[in-house]
């Protein structure tokens, strides 16, 4: 339809008097009004609202995750695309590889392959689920489709826009463990009642990765730094003990892995489905507390300057 | 311009912003703005692609930061309160961003919701307003499948989810085909009426002159002139003009036999512009003098001469 | 068509570096959990000597799968260079013959630089191996043409669409086409669905390649079908470029 058809169909509007929200004399405004300037006044409260200027944040990041439940609707088939990715892996590696392996020496002693690699399968899904939405996701909508740009031409803060982000990741990193603990433990491959607190823990990572994340793409300009956010993913994904113990690496390259933040996610939720806790799990959830700390620290000193120049 | 009892809506003064591109080289894209508008105004910034008009506009917004001098928008400072003044504005953008991902209607209802209205509320506003836009049939379509002038009429019906108390419209009608044009000036003219302040920015002499009150004609960051059309036109330029045309190289030759004829020539590519309070007169006497130009034309002085005195170039190039 | 000269250096990281992580990682690492229980189940190769084939066989697919979707989608709708070219005496058809022939003149690239890699490692096979480099572009393109099709049939949600083709397409056929272990480990009923995957057939190809094992008859069936899927994508993509480009 070319422009002049629709801005006929414009005047048409206006010649039959459809009066514009103009905002004078219409009853609703005083009272919306007003409860939004209350929330203005009275930023989020809580931790968040005390620490962030009122300029950053109006308190109303819930709205973000209303719009993202609505776009549920469109992307429903990549949602769903998430949850089987690891499926296959485990099917294919835990049924085909796990009739090559036998036995793995896990760290309640020796587990069938596939109750050694899930753990794995289930924290590196929280990863690669958080980091997406984190970088991908947030670059497109930041550099190209401008979505970011019209969210803060209202009253929304970036920080509303960000913790909006960060907590659409994590519901989404939340459902796609339950349902991937669902399959787990119709597999047998749950061997712990601690593993309930693999749901936390994959939040947990999710949440570490999804900080970490944001603040990386608080520096991205191209899509080919994007490239090499993604790439830096497949190594850790390769090498975090996901799909062998720790032991087959010589002690320099141990070290190595050790340092890999998914290598602690992966350690603490095998600990969990395996039912190997001990005081090394307060060392994995420090490690992705401190991530969550330095990455929100990051980006809430990058977000003004990468939202509002 | 502040008349007693009218209230200031916008207040900049020697408002100025700097960015640092590649390489470290910083540019100043505003170098010290000073307007004032009052409510119920239509103002506009009129200049040249690349004159700060849209940077300036974004610092209105509360999307930009300053880099210096004083800013107050609704009596308050944007570096302290954006998120209070951006309550009470409306914004179109120079370019369409409505969220690709949802309908017609979820993008007015969501938007609404980022003002922080309640849901009822929104779907009742977003109801009102998919009618006003016109976009009734389209009302569950993804944006996608929108032309562009839909688009746009969904963008400007967007702004107004928060009655705002100013609308800011940078280029509304770049890109739209003159009909779509005039539909578009009667509906803002519309909201004028209504009481709505209007903030806009245009390349366009004609729009600049159909919409606004008042206006200052910015150029290379800085304001060059400001003051209504009319008063910018009995200012900076003569009643009429008479435009002479030449094959072009040609103009050259009766440039100094026109220069005695009129108050001021500019000259330029293919044409001479001769302006005078006669233009009859005038015309008279180029053809007196001799001068054998291609075409001539007797014509009122508009803004374009304006900014051709202010600035000695043609604003649409 | 030299578009992605700036991507050069990385796409060397790439092109080198995943190779030798995957080698590192799932041929040595998990390796030495596979050899333990002996090479039996493999035909007597080490686990990173059978991997290795099919490492280069699934490389080639991923390549083939970004050139022929995003790249060529964002090509056709986005960037629209295609409409530019079409509209000079080059016909649709000639834009889908160039764009077959650029993509596997890429994969051809990294596939000898991922043979070099394996050649480093140790695990190209004999000379024979070397077969391995047109095997890999061959069930790559198998895939590629028709997604070359599909890039030139859909419009809106691309990304949804190649999302799900990499998820339910790309991504199981990698796992269950004989790359990481031999089909007989898996339950019978599954087994069939592997003679379905391109990959498969190009794998086992690739691995008689280097460390031979087939029967002649079995190589050609192989190629047979790599051959007819590949010819009557092509066909196909043919005839969808003509009615997307010239309309």
């Amino acid at each position: 339809m070319s422009r002049d058809a629709d801005m006929t169909m414009f005047a048409a509007a206006g010649a039959a008097g459809k009066a514009a929200p103009t905002g004078q004399g219409i009853p609703e405004r005083e009272s919306a009004r007003t409860s939004s300037y209350s929330v203005v006044s009275r930023p989020g409260g809580g931790l968040v609202g005390r620490i962030i200027p009122v300029r950053m944040y109006a308190g109303r990041s819930r709205v973000m995750l209303e719009r993202s439940l609505l776009t549920t609707r469109t992307i429903k088939w990549t949602l769903i695309s998430g949850f089987f990715e690891p499926l296959f892996y485990l099917l294919a590696m835990g049924a085909g590889m796990g009739s090559l392996i036998g036995t793995v020496e896990g760290p309640t002693g020796p587990v069938a392959y596939a109750a050694f690699i899930a753990p794995g399968l289930l924290a590196t899904s929280a990863m690669n689920g958080a980091v997406f939405d984190s970088t991908t996701n947030v670059f497109f909508k930041l550099r190209y489709a401008k979505t970011y740009d019209a969210m803060l031409a209202t009253s929304l803060g970036p920080v509303d826009v960000a913790l909006g982000e960060i907590g659409w990741a994590l519901g989404r990193g939340a459902t796609y463990a339950v349902t991937f603990e669902i399959v787990m433990l119709a597999m047998g491959l749950v061997h712990s009642p601690w593993a309930i607190l693999a749901v936390p823990a994959a939040v947990l990572i999710a949440l570490g990765f999804a900080a970490i994340g944001m603040a990386v793409c608080t520096f991205l300009k191209t899509l080919q730094h994007l490239d090499w956010v993604t790439m830096s993913l497949l190594p850790m994904f390769l090498l975090s003990t996901t799909f062998f113990p720790l032991s087959v690496y010589p002690r320099a390259a141990q070290i190595v892995v050790e340092a890999m933040p998914l290598y602690h996610g992966i350690e603490m939720v095998r600990a969990l489905t395996l039912g190997a806790v001990d005081w090394s799990m307060a060392g994995h959830v420090a490690y992705f507390l401190a991530m969550a700390v330095v990455g929100v620290w990051v980006t809430s000193r990058r977000l003004e300057k990468l939202l509002l120049t | 311009m502040t008349a007693e009892g009218v209230e200031t809506i916008i207040a900049a003064r020697g408002l100025t912003k700097s960015f640092r591109v590649k390489g470290g080289e910083t540019v100043h894209a505003v170098r010290g703005v000073d307007v004032t508008v009052c409510r119920g105004e239509a103002f506009g910034f009129l200049g040249p692609n690349g004159a700060g008009k849209s940077t300036t506009m974004r610092m209105v917004a509360c999307t930009s930061p300053r880099t210096g001098g004083e800013l107050t928008i609704l009596g308050r400072d944007p570096d302290t309160d954006g998120v209070a003044i951006r309550d009470r504005l409306g914004v179109v953008p120079q370019q369409d961003n409505l969220d690709e991902d949802l309908t017609v209607r979820e993008n007015l209802y969501i938007y609404a919701r980022y003002f922080g209205y309640p849901r009822a509320y929104c779907r009742a506003k977003a109801a009102e307003l998919v009618e006003f836009a016109q976009l009734t049939d389209k009302a569950e379509a993804r944006v996608s499948q929108l032309s562009g002038g839909m688009q746009r009429r969904l963008t400007i019906a967007r702004a107004l989810v928060n009655d705002p108390d100013v609308l800011l419209l940078d280029e509304p009608t770049t890109g739209l085909d003159p009909q779509a044009r005039h539909v578009l000036w009667d509906r803002l003219f519309r909201l004028k009426q209504s009481g709505v302040t209007l903030v806009l920015t245009t390349h366009y002499m004609d729009e600049a002159e159909q919409l606004c009150d008042r206006l200052v004609v910015m150029d290379g960051g800085l304001i060059a002139a400001e003051g209504s059309p009319a008063e910018l036109i009995a200012q900076y330029s003569t009643r009429e003009v008479v435009e002479l045309r030449f094959t072009p190289g040609e103009q050259a030759a009766a440039e100094d036999a026109a220069a005695a004829l009129a108050a001021r020539v500019e000259v330029l590519p293919d044409r001479l512009l001769l302006y005078t309070d006669d233009g009859d007169e005038t015309l008279a006497a180029v053809t007196a003098a001799g001068i054998a130009p291609l075409s001539a034309l007797v014509r009122r002085s508009t803004l374009e001469d304006v900014f051709l005195r202010l600035t000695g170039r043609s604003l649409v190039d | 068509m030299r578009q992605w000269r700036p991507y050069f250096v990385s796409g060397l990281v790439e092109a080198v570096g995943g190779p030798a992580l995957y080698l590192l990682a799932l041929g040595l690492g998990m390796g030495t959990l596979v050899n333990r229980n002996g090479s039996a189940a493999l035909g007597g190769a080490s686990y990173v000597a059978y991997i290795a084939p099919a490492l280069l066989c699934a490389a080639a697919l991923q390549i083939a799968f970004s050139e022929c979707s995003f790249a060529t989608f964002g090509r056709i709708k986005w960037r629209r260079t295609l409409w530019g070219i079409t509209a000079t005496p080059i016909t649709p058809e000639i834009a889908a013959d160039a764009h077959v022939m650029f993509i596997s003149t890429r994969l051809t690239l990294s596939a000898v630089l991922y043979y070099l890699v394996l050649l480093v490692f140790g695990v190209a096979g004999g000379p024979a191996g070397v077969l391995m480099i047109p095997i890999a572009v061959l069930s790559a393109m198998a895939v590629g043409v028709w997604i070359l099709a599909l890039s030139a049939t859909i419009d809106d949600d691309a990304a949804v669409v190649f999302n799900l083709v990499m998820r339910f397409g790309i991504v199981p056929a990698t796992l269950f086409s004989a790359s990481f272990f031999p089909i007989e480990q898996l339950p019978w009923v599954i087994r069939p669905l592997a003679w379905l995957s391109p990959l498969w057939h190009g794998n086992e190809l690739a691995r008689d390649a280097a460390l031979g094992g087939l029967s002649a008859w079995r190589v050609a069936l192989h190629l047979a079908v790599l051959l007819a899927l590949f010819v009557a994508g092509f066909v196909v993509a043919r005839h969808r470029f003509r009615s997307r480009l010239a309309s």
